[in-house]
């Protein structure tokens, strides 16, 4: 075998590890709403279940066929793009989805936008000038970040912002988005909050990763021959810090899933993490279902491609 | 701090030297210790019941009656942090046990048996990896519907693959030692290989994982309530107070400010302590 297929085994396998691990969460979600809650029949029909009703609707929702059965229906249905009806209002799910997905997606783009450049120079810069003040005030403060929940750092911002400054709308969905400045104003509180989020994993993860480089004993050998700690960083520990910053990037990034959820909740963003959370309040199993792999799938992409990146980046299974 | 050796060249200078408690971490401990004696004792030294009406003014501020102020009913906030204490801290203590405990021993027996055992137990709980936090916990109570015990076993549930992976490394890298080669070529059984050789040798690091897993459970098990999904009303962990009052947020209420500081001050101590654990019980291998 050559070597240089190596990188390439590693990435096929890693690709068929994560199809799998997709099989298995969404067995783990379908069988979580599907199988627990008891009758589905009977909670929909609610006062008017009578045992002939409950059974003329399992029926013609297909209730009585194995779960199994069912499972594997509602995977085929998935694939080609069919998530099923909503129980609550008898609208096609992918309908209900499709203008929540863009609104989710275009937020989670503005804050990568946003967060990536400021995270990595925040990082690298930390990396850079290790020990001194401006890494102390760094780490403490993603330290800060990290340790509290997501909830807590949209409170300070709509708190300083909204309710201190006064320069930002509290709620984050005004009805007229029609110019540059709306816009703006309708999307801060939103990504600013993000943006803390996922960036304080950001530059937590790319420090480590410069740092990492920094001990290696080639960039010593700079050191020694008397380059400036800038060179040391920038020309000779950063090209090979670049594939872990990657990876590094695209784990931040997974933060993105859990932190939209309470994000959308708190400042009523129309996106798919508040359509999932109401249909929690309806139980509406097949809006749920659908909604919670939209999120397993982009957590495990972002997962899979950080894996991915650190594969083909790294040199040694190269050559 | 200036370290006096001939290797000031070095340029990473050693993170960790000493193994004693610094200052951080002692005040990390202190704040630990003191939520976990207001858990216990909470309630009896609540000024107020912590579920009664006590002022007709809603989103009070803090006076020399109301400590912190009261929430949207003119509940007493202080009574009622006292009492959520016992809600964050319990539930995500008994979550944390059950989810180490399952992980550990589930880990160190896939290490020791290894094979077929170990393969598909490693797989499968990879893939319960491969689900957001927060999700999980969203779709089990939509499931089941919130109540103390489900929570307890669904945050456990979320975090028993990390601690799975975690243990198992450790015990694979112990159970490749001379003294367990040594354990098992004078036949000892499996379970003795287990409590005797392997849980000792990663009791320090597992501990350690068990404190950072703490914060985690904490910051779901708040942003759940925080989603009205969590420990349900009358009762309130801190999470859930943020949620009652986050109406007062425009009014600069107390009520909103303090259970989020009950909350951060809670996972930044254990944050700050598990960091600077000595690294003589973080890692036995350095």
């Amino acid at each position: 075998m050559p070597k240089s297929l190596l990188p390439w085994i590693l990435v096929s396998q890693r690709l068929g590890i994560a199809l799998l691990t997709l099989v298995i969460v969404s067995f783990a979600v379908f069988f979580a709403t599907e199988l627990l809650p008891g009758d589905v029949a009977e909670i929909l029909l609610g006062q008017a279940a009578t045992p002939e009703a409950v059974a003329g609707l399992r029926t013609a929702m297909g209730l009585d066929e194995p779960a199994m059965h069912r499972f594997v229906g509602w995977l085929v249905g998935l694939a080609g793009g069919d998530m099923g009806t909503s129980y609550v209002n008898k609208m096609a799910v992918s309908d209900l989805m499709g203008g929540r997905l863009v609104n989710s997606l275009r937020l989670a783009a503005v804050t990568t936008l946003v967060s990536v450049p400021i995270a990595l120079a925040l990082g690298i810069g930390a990396a850079m000038w290790k020990g001194s003040m401006f890494d102390r005030v760094v780490s403490v403060a993603t330290i800060s970040v990290i340790s509290v929940p997501e909830f807590m750092v949209a409170t300070l911002a709509v708190l300083i912002f909204a309710v201190w400054l006064g320069w930002l709308p509290a709620l984050a969905y005004g009805a007229n988005v029609d110019s540059w400045s709306a816009m703006l104003r309708a999307y801060a509180m939103p990504v600013i909050t993000l943006s803390f989020v996922v960036s304080a994993q950001m530059i937590r993860m790319s420090r480590a990763a410069v740092i990492e480089t920094i001990n290696t004993p080639y960039v010593e050998m700079a050191l020694l021959k008397g380059a400036s700690r800038r060179r040391m960083v920038l020309g000779h520990a950063l090209p090979n810090a670049l594939g872990p910053i990657a990876n590094a990037v695209a784990l931040s990034l997974s933060y993105l899933v859990g932190g939209v959820i309470i994000v959308e909740t708190i400042f009523n963003y129309p996106g798919v993490a508040k359509l999932m959370v109401d249909a929690v309040a309806t139980r509406d199993l097949p809006l749920i279902q659908s909604c919670a792999m939209i999120f397993c799938v982009s957590y495990l992409s972002l997962i899979t491609l950080a894996d991915l990146i650190a594969i083909l980046s790294n040199p040694r299974l190269r050559r | 701090m200036m370290i006096e050796r001939s290797n000031a060249f070095v340029i990473p200078t050693p993170k960790r030297l000493g193994y004693s408690f610094n200052w951080a971490g002692r005040v990390g401990l202190a704040v630990i210790l003191f939520w976990a004696v207001v858990a216990i004792v909470g309630p009896w030294i609540a000024p107020h019941p912590p579920g009664e009406i006590v002022d007709w003014d809603y989103f009070g501020p803090v006076t020399a009656d109301f400590w912190m102020g009261t929430d949207y009913l003119g509940r007493d906030i202080f009574s009622r942090i006292l009492m959520g204490a016992r809600y964050t801290v319990g539930i995500a203590l008994a979550s944390v046990v059950l989810a180490c405990a399952g992980g550990v021993i589930l880990g160190m027996v896939a290490a020791v048996i290894g094979g077929w055992f170990d393969m598909i137990l490693s797989r499968l709980l990879d893939a319960f990896n491969g689900i957001p936090s927060l999700l999980f916990g969203l779709v089990v109570v939509a499931a089941v519907g919130s109540s103390i015990p489900v929570l307890i076993l669904t945050l456990a549930a979320i975090y028993l693959p990390g601690s799975y992976r975690f243990a198992r490394a450790l015990a694979v890298n112990v159970n490749a030692t001379d003294y367990v080669t040594v354990a098992r070529a004078r036949g000892e059984s499996t379970p003795y290989l287990i409590t005797r050789e392997i849980f000792p040798n990663i009791l320090g690091p597992v501990l350690a994982d068990l404190g950072l897993r703490f914060v985690f459970i904490v910051l779901v098990l708040s942003g759940l309530s925080f989603l009205g999904l969590g420990v349900q009303p009358p009762n309130a962990d801190w999470g859930a107070l943020v949620r009652e009052n986050i109406e007062g947020l425009s009014l600069g209420a107390p009520a909103v400010i303090f259970p989020s500081i009950a909350i951060a001050t809670l996972t930044i101590s254990v944050n700050m302590f598990i960091d600077n654990l000595p690294t003589k019980i973080r890692d036995r291998s350095e």
